[in-house]
């Protein structure tokens, strides 16, 4: 079985970001990038399936420009075979480095792509990048591909040419079994991602890496979306310390009587 | 405002009996539609088995002019398979025809997280996600990055796919006197690759989180799964729901569905109460619109503090049981 997992190159988590002057965007010049959480999950997922002698070959796929190779060598580390960077430097002028600059249908319709060309059995996504926030890329590359999708997975069971997976849903869990080759995205319960030794980091720097283009996958990169402004949201009026439960119960009930 | 007319669809959520609430506020978000154009009117499709009650519920709903219902054993439990295929036949049904829809609306909930952008590329257009206020007939503001920054986005497509925060919007009013029409269509369709095996829901008494009033959440601090009842205790004394960090789930001392946070569950009660939680980026982006919001925590220099309103410092196996007492 062939897994490509999907990974993209986003802020790090931890970073508070800064909103641009000019409301063009956030300040991501010298700030300290990572692979998204999620994405990282998905990694895990598939080098799993990979040590249970269920998959055969991991790729890892990332768009962007050409900084994104860095997370890309990070998948290689931690176990991915190899790795395939959709350079879109070219496209990049198309916009004014706003962050959602390649919109998540482009992202699926690369993927799909490359699906064709290779004939991936599963493709494993995070569910969401903590930049852009969309929860998106899963659902349309599924839907283009015409085959299944379970989101939000934080159980994955792979039996012959089926995939049993557990979901979290608002109410709770759901499970739902799949036909392969099916579309799967990770939440942050399926797994706990493993850190890259020194010896895999190296080992990385020899995988493969093959650069394509968006243009060269017969992708048209289309705008369905403009990003106008980036602003900062509202700032909360910092608060009030109290001393006491009572000064607590009391400034509640009668000050902003929410109580 | 625009001559253009605009013809809302939304997508019900619900359990065959009843309407979910955050569907209600989608109806609001499309109900603002009406401001920028010429007309406006609002479809809802309920897709579902023996789900006539939903239909009727949602027909008095402020601005509902049209219910579309799909009944059949097939949807008993919809999968985004099947359900997208469906939406976008309806859909498409309606091209060429008089009022073809501009605007398709789901509440972000995991449902209208799964099914709608899988809809939106169906159709061949993009998806605006999770958003909190509608500008115009094309262009609405959506948080990114954990909520640290709004994005002003426009929809360069012919139909307008987005789903909504239902945190941002209010409930439409009933009017049981409003005229709708509730027609029904035959159609079945099976998912072909996907099965749905089994749910497991959580059986709670207290009010669901995206809806409560009060909530208290409870995180790490806590220390273990039975200190947590000290939560639930003083949710259950306010009225509220029961929230928690991602620390907390992480830690086995509540299900998952009850975290909030950027990857959970998005809310703006009146009163949050966060108990034990030191306020991370990924947390304040689930709870930083509730009204009011109280922190308390033994760390002064928790992040929650900058938030908070009220903040108490201190342990909170001392506070908690006189907040219960005297509240």
């Amino acid at each position: 079985m062939k897994v490509l997992v999907s990974v993209k190159r986003v802020v790090d988590p931890y970073v508070k970001v800064r909103v641009k002057q000019d409301g063009t965007g956030v300040e991501t010049a010298n700030v300290k990038m990572t692979i998204n959480p999620f994405c990282e999950i998905a990694v895990e997922e598939a080098i799993r399936l990979k040590e249970a002698g269920i998959a055969d070959e991991v790729t890892v796929v990332s768009i962007g420009d050409k900084s994104c190779q860095e997370q890309l060598r990070t998948a290689l580390a931690l176990g991915a075979d190899k790795a395939i960077h959709i350079d879109t430097s070219e496209n990049q002028t198309l916009n004014q480095n706003l962050p959602m600059l390649i919109e998540p249908l482009t992202v699926a319709k690369g993927l799909k792509s490359l699906v064709d060309l290779n004939g991936y059995d599963l493709v494993l996504l995070g569910k969401q990048s903590i930049d852009s926030d969309n929860n998106q890329v899963a659902q349309m590359l599924a839907a283009l591909m015409q085959r299944p999708q379970a989101t939000f997975a934080s159980k994955l069971d792979v039996k012959d040419r089926t995939v049993q997976v557990v979901r979290e849903i608002d109410g709770g869990l759901e499970t739902i079994k799949l036909q392969l080759p099916a579309v799967i995205s990770t939440d942050l319960r399926l797994n706990e991602p493993r850190y890259a030794s020194l010896p895999n980091i190296m080992k990385a720097k020899r995988k493969p890496m093959d650069v394509t283009t968006l243009e060269e996958l017969g992708v048209e990169v289309s705008s369905h979306q403009s990003v106008l402004e980036i602003t900062n949201p509202p700032i909360r009026q910092g608060g009030t310390m109290v001393n006491t439960v009572s000064e607590l119960v009391d400034r509640l009930k009668n000050d902003v009587k929410v109580l | 405002m625009s001559e253009q007319n605009v013809v809302s669809l939304i997508i019900a959520e619900h359990d065959h009996n009843r309407i979910s609430t955050e569907t209600l506020k989608a109806v609001s978000a499309a109900n603002t539609l009406a401001t920028y154009a010429s007309s406006s009117s609002v479809t809802v499709l309920v897709v579902g088995y023996q789900c006539q009650s939903v239909a009727d519920s949602v027909a008095c709903m402020q601005g509902v002019s049209n219910v579309v219902v799909i009944d059949d054993e097939c949807y008993q439990s919809p999968l985004a398979e099947n359900l997208s295929s469906l939406i976008v036949k309806h859909v498409q049904s309606r091209n060429g025809s008089i009022a073809p829809y501009t605007h398709i609306f789901s509440a972000a909930t995991t449902f209208g997280k799964d099914i709608t952008p899988r809809v939106a590329a169906l159709l061949g257009v993009g998806q605006l996600s999770d958003v909190i206020e509608i500008e115009s007939e094309d262009t609405v503001i959506r948080p990114i990055y954990a909520g640290n920054a709004l994005a002003k986005v426009r929809s360069n497509d012919a139909i307008k796919v987005m789903t909504i925060r239902s945190s941002a919007f209010d409930l439409p009013s009933s009017q049981p006197e409003q005229d709708c029409e509730i027609s029904a269509i035959k159609d079945k369709i099976y998912a072909e690759f996907t099965e749905f095996v089994s749910q497991a829901v959580v059986e709670s008494s207290r009010p669901e989180l995206p809806a409560a009033k009060v909530v208290v959440s409870g995180g790490r601090g806590l220390g273990s799964k039975e200190n947590f009842a000290l939560v639930e205790q003083l949710a259950d004394k306010l009225g509220g729901a029961i929230g928690a960090s991602r620390a907390a789930v992480d830690a086995g001392y509540v299900a998952n569905d009850l975290q909030v946070g950027q990857t959970g569950k998005i809310v703006a009660p009146d009163l949050y109460i966060a108990v034990g939680i030191s306020g991370a980026i990924q947390h304040l982006a689930g709870m930083k619109d509730s009204k009011v919001i109280v922190a308390i925590n033994s760390d002064p220099d928790a992040p929650i503090f900058e938030i908070a309103d009220f903040g108490l410092v201190g342990d909170l196996f001392e506070i908690v049981p006189k907040l219960i007492d005297s509240v």
